[in-house]
C-alpha cells in the first residue's frame, strides 16, 4: 500500500490526487475503449472491402499489337481495329476497339479515339458529304477537324481523345485507353 | 377468437399502449377529405409510403429470379417477365411504382412547400424529407441498371460520366460506384445491385421511420 491510498480526512487535499480517476470513470473509459475497438474491428474490414476498387493501382495494360503495318499509314485517316483481353474483376473478355490512324500535317502519327466527346457515339471520317475532311458524329451532328479538334458550334465539348502509340518491327501498337487532349 | 388472442398477448406484453401510440390518434378535420374534398392534398405523403411498401414487396419477390451477373441478368429478367406466372405484373408493379413513387413524393413536397408546413417547428422533418427524396432518386438510378439492357447500360454510362466530372474527387467517386476506373461491367452491376437492394432501402426505412416519429410528436400542421 502506497501512501496516496491511505484514508484522508475530509477536506484535506493531497498534492498527488489532483487528477485522480475514479473507479467509475476508469470503468467507463475502459468500456468505451473496448467498445470502440470492437466497433472499429467490425466496421473497418467492411469499409476497406468496399473501397478496394478505388485504392487499387490503375492498370493501363500493355500496348496492343494492331497487326497494322506502319507503311500502310497515310495522311488520310484509316480505321484500325484491334483486340485485347480485358479483365473486369472475375469476368474476362475480348474487347474490340478501333482508332483513326493517320499522319498529321507535321508528319506525326496520330491515333484518334472514335468516341464522340459529346455523348459517346462513334464518329466517322468523311461521312457527311457537306462536311468534307472532317469527323462526323451521326447522333447529334458533332463535327471534328482532322486533328480531332471539335468544331465550335457543334455539340462536342472537347477534342477527340488520343491513343498512345508505339512502332515495333514496322507494326503499329496502340494503348488500351485513350487520353484526353488538353483540358476538358 | 381474435379478441382472446389479443387479450392473451396484452396480458403478458402490455401491447395496448404501443398500439395506441402507433395507430390511435386524431385525424384533424382539415386534413380529412370526407370533410373538405380539397384535403386530398394531404394524401400524397401516405400514398408515397403506400407505393414504397409495394416497391419493397415486389422488389423482394423479383430477387427470387433475378441474377446480378452481366451474362445472366438480362436473361433472368426476360425469364421472370415472360415465363413466370404474374411475372409481368410483379415486374410491372416495380417498374411503374418506381415512377409513381417519385411523382407522389414530388406532389407531397409541393403540398408541404406551398402550405408552409415545413416552418418551425418542422424544419428538421423537411430536411429528413429532402434526404428521403435523394435516397429515392438514388434508388431509381441504381435500379435502372439492373435489367442490363442497352438503355440501362448507356444511362449508367452517362451517370458515371457525370460523377466523374466532379472536380478533384470525380475519378475516385466514379471508381467507387462502378468498381473499375474504365469499365462499366461485372463489378458495376454487382455494386449497383447491392446498393439498390440493401444499402439504400436500409437508409430509406431509417429515414422514413424518423419522418413518421417526428410527425407523431409534432402532429400535422394546422389549417391554412
Amino acid at each position: 500500500m502506497s501512501e496516496e491510498q491511505l484514508p484522508k480526512k475530509e477536506g484535506e487535499i493531497s498534492s498527488s490526487d489532483k487528477q485522480q480517476v475514479t473507479r467509475r470513470q476508469f470503468l467507463s473509459y475502459t468500456i468505451m475503449g473496448v467498445g470502440g475497438f470492437m466497433a472499429a474491428a467490425t466496421v473497418m474490414p467492411m469499409l476497406r472491402f468496399a473501397v478496394d476498387p478505388a485504392l487499387k493501382a490503375k492498370e493501363e495494360g500493355d500496348m496492343v499489337n494492331t497487326n497494322f503495318p506502319v507503311k500502310d499509314i497515310t495522311k488520310e485517316p484509316q480505321l484500325v481495329t484491334y483486340e485485347f483481353e480485358q479483365e473486369d474483376g472475375w469476368y474476362k473478355s475480348t474487347v474490340k476497339q478501333t482508332a483513326w490512324v493517320f499522319y498529321d500535317d507535321k508528319g506525326e502519327l496520330v491515333a484518334l479515339s472514335p468516341v464522340c466527346k459529346h455523348l459517346g457515339c462513334t464518329v466517322n471520317w468523311n461521312q457527311k458529304k457537306e462536311e468534307p475532311n472532317r469527323f462526323f458524329c451521326p447522333c447529334h451532328n458533332g463535327l471534328y477537324e482532322k486533328d480531332g479538334t471539335n468544331v465550335p458550334g457543334t455539340p462536342p465539348r472537347g477534342p477527340l481523345d488520343r491513343y498512345d502509340y508505339e512502332i515495333r518491327d514496322g507494326i503499329l501498337y496502340l494503348s488500351r485507353r485513350a487520353k484526353a487532349v488538353g483540358g476538358a | 377468437m381474435l379478441n382472446k388472442l389479443y387479450d392473451w398477448l396484452d396480458e403478458r406484453l402490455d401491447i395496448t399502449p404501443i398500439w395506441r401510440d402507433i395507430a390511435d390518434h386524431e385525424v384533424p378535420e382539415h386534413v380529412n377529405p370526407a370533410h373538405h374534398f380539397s384535403a386530398f392534398v394531404y394524401c400524397f405523403g401516405g400514398l408515397t409510403f403506400f407505393v414504397v411498401v409495394i416497391q419493397v414487396l415486389s422488389g423482394m419477390f423479383l430477387t427470387m429470379y433475378y441474377v446480378p451477373d452481366i451474362q445472366r441478368a438480362w436473361e433472368s429478367v426476360k425469364y421472370l417477365q415472360n415465363n413466370v406466372a404474374f411475372g409481368q405484373i410483379v415486374r410491372g408493379m416495380h417498374h411503374w411504382g418506381a415512377s409513381i413513387v417519385i411523382v407522389m413524393m414530388f406532389l407531397h413536397t409541393l403540398r408541404v412547400f406551398f402550405q408552409g408546413a415545413y416552418k418551425k417547428p418542422r424544419e428538421f422533418n423537411w430536411i429528413v424529407g429532402v434526404l428521403i427524396f435523394f435516397v429515392m432518386l438514388a434508388l431509381g438510378l441504381t435500379g435502372y441498371l439492373l435489367p442490363w439492357d442497352q438503355k440501362a447500360y448507356f444511362a449508367t454510362k452517362v451517370t458515371l460520366d457525370i460523377v466523374g466530372s466532379v472536380p478533384f474527387i470525380g475519378e475516385t467517386l466514379r471508381t467507387l460506384l462502378s468498381g473499375d476506373p474504365y469499365i462499366v461491367g461485372a463489378q458495376t452491376l454487382t455494386r449497383f445491385f447491392a446498393i439498390h437492394v440493401f444499402f439504400l432501402p436500409a437508409a430509406l426505412l431509417l429515414l422514413i421511420g424518423l419522418h413518421f416519429i417526428m410527425i407523431r410528436r409534432q402532429g400535422i400542421s394546422g389549417p391554412l
